[in-house]
């Protein structure tokens, strides 16, 4: 793929179709003011379509929301405009500070500062439950 | 630290040594009525549960320790504002090891990642309590002579009931266990108990409606309360309350060797009537129930270095 615009920075590639424009809110990328490029329904021999982002900046990535939310993504990581490494991100075992529990009855809905955090218990069927509560975790928040 | 929040914490080696234990404190109290001299279990009841404390009480008073707690949150820091792993690092000083009850899911986890002595969890919420379960392992093993190849039935509230949930959780650790599920549609067993648990460890299981259909295939029969308050209205509740009421004319055709367990209190579950049959061994769990808080006290304090 074309990295030519990117110096120092990330191509986020394999991402499902339809799913780019909610990881660039969630990794809020929106606040950022370097050059950013969501890249929408490109062909792909392995996925038939798939979105892209490309950030020209050397932030830092939150792998553990990448792997949860798009699981099987490529990060390209781009140093003085070379490709320096390419990282699939597999399912991270734990997920803290990236999602929150929505069961009211759980020590976190009240706990002082308390990190919400899922463990992976499914790796098959991708499934994250709380490690207080065991509540499942939902992919739509 | 260990502690013992969910009983999966423990492997089965581990719950069958704490058995054994248990066991052999039932065969010589004696033995054990000083282990715990001069130590101290606080009991932080953040929601009453008279049964459970004091059994937990008469556990580490038979080990020769002593206890301090509280058995109302209305009194403590908490209803001040304090949070969970305050209230556990403060406790840390001054006793030896805690039992908690809280309202809230997961609240024994973060006492136990706050702390600097064990956690025992004494019941959170409607999630976990892992002590009942290990009384009920005891009992199941002290009348079945093992935890291996029966036929156990779980009958009333299998939806909201936890301390199903658990006990099914732990048996599906052992060989050759049967479950038969006996509820209401309504209070049936949440699927994901059924694919996470039951058919991932390739279980047989078989539910129905009709307790009596299937009491002659029974082992150990597990009745359950069905709760006021796991329902949203009265209607409900007193249409369900009743269908699955264990009296002397549903057992006649049960094994000789039946044994009836419940993990208290009973409402209206069981029949009074029942209570002289020699197949009634609910009153032996809570017995159980303390011998095993006595040997998981005992395995946590050595575990901890705090007695040899
Ligand atoms: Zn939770």
């Amino acid at each position: 793929m074309n990295i030519d615009s990117i110096h120092n920075g990330f191509v986020i590639d394999h991402i499902p179709a339809g799913r780019g424009m909610k990881l660039y809110e969630l990794l809020g990328l929106d606040a950022l003011d370097c050059s950013i490029a969501l890249i929408k329904n490109v062909p792909s021999k392995k996925m038939g379509k798939k979105d892209i982002i490309k950030i020209d900046a050397d932030i830092s990535l939150n792998l553990d929301l990448i792997g949860f939310f798009a699981p099987d993504v490529t990060v390209n990581i781009i140093r003085d405009g070379v490709l320096v490494e390419k990282k699939s991100i597999a399912l991270p075992e734990y997920l803290t500070g990236v999602i929150r529990c929505k069961n009211p009855r759980c020590i976190t809905s009240c706990e002082q500062e308390l990190a919400h955090k899922f463990k992976l218990t499914d790796a098959e069927n991708h499934v994250y439950r709380c490690i207080y509560c065991e509540t499942k975790a939902s992919t739509e928040q | 630290m260990k502690s013992l929040i969910d009983i999966l914490d423990f492997s089965v080696e581990e719950v069958n040594a704490l058995l054994d234990t248990a066991d052999d404190i039932i065969a010589n109290p004696d033995k054990y009525a000083e282990c715990c001299k001069r130590k101290k279990l606080a009991t932080l009841f953040f929601e009453p549960s008279t049964r459970t404390r004091l059994s937990f009480e008469a556990a580490m008073i038979e080990l020769g320790g002593s206890v301090i707690g509280f058995s109302d949150a209305q009194n403590t820091s908490s209803s001040k504002g304090e949070s969970v792993s305050d209230t556990a690092k403060v406790i840390s000083c001054y006793a030896d090891i805690i039992a908690m009850r809280h309202p809230k899911e997961g609240a024994p986890l973060v006492a136990a990642q706050a702390a600097s002595i064990p956690v025992i969890n004494a019941g959170d919420g409607g999630h976990n309590h892992p002590t009942q379960t290990l009384a009920d392992l005891l009992t199941i093993r002290r009348e079945k002579g093992s935890l291996e190849n029966f036929t156990i039935g779980f009958c009333g509230d299998l939806k909201f009931g936890r301390t199903v949930h658990s006990l099914i959780n732990a048996l599906a650790r052992y060989e050759g266990v049967r479950v038969v599920l006996i509820s209401p549609d309504e209070l049936k067993l949440p699927s994901y108990v059924k694919t996470d648990v039951l058919d991932r460890k390739g279980i047989s299981y078989t539910q129905t409606t009709d307790l009596e259909a299937v009491m002659p295939e029974l082992d150990v029969l597990y009745m359950t309360r069905v709760q006021k308050e796991r329902f949203f209205n009265e209607e409900d509740y007193l249409r369900l309350k009743d269908s699955y009421i264990l009296t002397p004319q549903k057992l006649t055709a049960a094994k000789k060797d039946l044994c009836i367990l419940h993990p208290l209190p009973r409402v209206n579950e069981i029949s009074v009537a029942i209570d002289d049959d020699p197949r009634a061994c609910y009153f032996k769990q809570v017995l159980c129930a303390k011998y095993v808080r006595m040997a998981l006290i005992l395995k946590l304090l050595k575990e901890a270095g705090k007695i040899v």
